[in-house]
């Protein structure tokens, strides 16, 4: 029986409750709770070090927190199995870790995992959504690092995750690779009202993406609110 | 037993001993010449060599002892080679909880099923005087096979954390996730024992057969006995590769899927 617990916002989509992570003595992440809804991009700023990836990594039980927990539509994630959560919260590294072969064979892959096999349309589709269009067929150790990126997305996309988690996807791009790429989250979030949270070092990088805004540092969230209060915009 | 030993040092020691000082006296002859060329190792060179003639009269002695014993001493002398073996091969994995007891069962279940076959084929005589020698070569391979495996899976797995966690992030199975490095190791572990495999016989004849013609069986029987002995070998090896490749699989992901062999992540930037 899966574990229902209330949130005090019905519309969050992903909640964190005093989430922490301790590795050793160091402490990660250290009581972070926060609220984001379908549709809406939070942006985790902060300097190196601050816990942002380590926090990135507990929303989708890539870690295990030391306390506190983590709701999936208002349902613990331990009460979900992992295979079936990473499925619902997908998530793009700041490294694509693209497998080695093609593109097609690597956008296929979480489907393949559940037993579901794309059809060559489906891929091209993704693909074409992604900006790469006829690219099904290329050798993954032929793309451009903004290619690989794109690629990335699309095979985390492919699984139609409720949640999208991006840990800084444009940190190794050039300017007009930031700016696609961006583009390209935007339109993607809006139109399958995803939840999203990005991590960036990049501060106009989130005023220009993120609805809300959470600067971590030494592990602890600092401020969370809307973008243009947060980051003082404008 | 006793009277074992009184019978072993007899004439045939004596006359080892001699030989033993000729090679004494020959080293000794290197050594001078290194000498001569301001290389000195007299002394390193005379403690090494005494070392070594104790250590090999104390070995010698003992064995005289346990071969004379029956086969359950023989089966312990085995069971003792396997517990020093999995030590060893622990050691490659310092820091991973459950490293021993995973050596040893890959160890034990590679010699020790190979071994049981053998015997029950025949092929290996339940004489201790055979069992134990051919048995510790069996193991001795098999902690190597397994020292290579683990050791090849545990790099695969560290310089590929990125692919792993991100075919994770994705739902697959961690089974699915470090399939590639598994073969790697399992390879890895299989290699040395096919390259012996395919050098026997031109690069090198292995001590069995030596021994076996040195003491008067046919050198045709010898040679095939020998095959026999390093194939076991080989299907020894392959079983602890894969055995302590799988069990290792089993420790490196926690019961939530999360890849728990990594490097150090206090290390994290982000």
């Amino acid at each position: 029986m899966p574990t229902e617990i209330g949130s005090p916002d019905a519309a969050a989509a992903l909640e964190t409750r005093h989430l922490s992570r301790r590795a050793g003595e160091r402490v990660l992440v250290s009581d972070v709770s926060m609220q984001v809804s379908a549709g809406e991009i939070l942006a985790i700023v902060g300097p190196s070090g601050a816990g942002k990836s380590s926090f990135l990594r507990l929303l989708n039980r890539l870690d295990e927190p030391t306390s506190g927990t983590v709701l999936l539509n208002s349902r613990d994630f331990r009460s979900i199995a992992p295979r079936e959560l990473r499925r619902r919260i997908g998530m793009s590294m700041q490294t694509a870790y693209l497998f080695p072969g093609t593109v097609a064979a690597n956008i296929a892959f979480g489907p393949r995992q559940r037993g579901e096999i794309l059809s060559c349309a489906q891929v091209d589709s993704l693909l074409e959504r992604v900006g790469l269009p006829g690219f099904a067929a290329r050798d993954v150790s032929n793309l451009s690092g903004g290619e690989a990126q794109r690629v990335a997305l699309a095979r985390t996309l492919a699984n139609e995750p409720e949640v999208l988690l991006l840990d800084e996807p444009t940190s190794a791009l050039d300017e007009t690779s930031v700016r696609g790429i961006e583009d390209l989250i935007l339109t993607i979030v809006r139109e399958r009202q995803m939840t999203c949270v990005i991590v960036t070092h990049n501060r106009a990088q989130a005023i220009r993406l993120a609805d809300k805004t959470m600067v971590m540092e030494a592990g602890r969230s600092v401020t969370i609110g809307p973008t243009s209060e947060v980051l003082r915009v404008g | 037993m006793l009277a074992e030993l009184q019978n072993s040092i007899g004439n045939d020691v004596l006359m080892g001993l001699a030989q033993a000082v000729g090679a004494i006296a020959l080293c000794a002859a290197v050594v001078a010449l290194c000498g001569w060329q301001s290389v000195h190792v007299e002394r390193e060179a005379a403690v090494s060599m005494v070392r070594g003639l104790v250590q090999m009269v104390l070995v010698g002695a003992v064995l005289a002892l346990l071969l004379s014993g029956s086969l359950p001493i023989g089966s312990l002398i085995l069971l003792m080679m396997t517990i020093a073996a999995a030590f060893t091969a622990a050691r490659r994995l310092k820091g991973m909880s459950g490293a021993l007891p995973l050596c040893f069962w890959s160890i034990g279940g590679g010699a020790g099923t190979i071994i049981a076959v053998m015997l029950v084929t025949r092929s290996l005589q339940p004489d201790i005087s055979i069992l134990v020698p051919v048995g510790s070569m069996i193991i001795a391979n098999a902690m190597n096979a397994c020292a290579q495996a683990i050791e090849r899976f545990r790099a695969e797995i560290l310089a590929h954390v990125g692919q792993i966690e991100a075919g994770l992030s994705l739902g697959a199975e961690p089974s699915i996730t470090v399939a590639t490095y598994l073969q790697s190791g399992v390879y890895a572990s299989l290699l040395p024992r096919l390259d012996m495999m395919k050098s026997l016989g031109l690069v090198w004849i292995p001590g069995v057969m030596a021994g076996m013609v040195v003491s008067g069986a046919n050198p045709v029987y010898a040679a095939i006995y020998q095959f026999i002995v390093v194939a076991m070998i080989l299907a020894a090896s392959g079983i602890t590769g894969l055995v302590a490749v799988v069990l290792m699989r089993a420790q490196v992901f926690s019961a939530a899927a999360q890849l728990t062999l990594r490097p150090t992540e206090t290390q994290r930037t982000g």
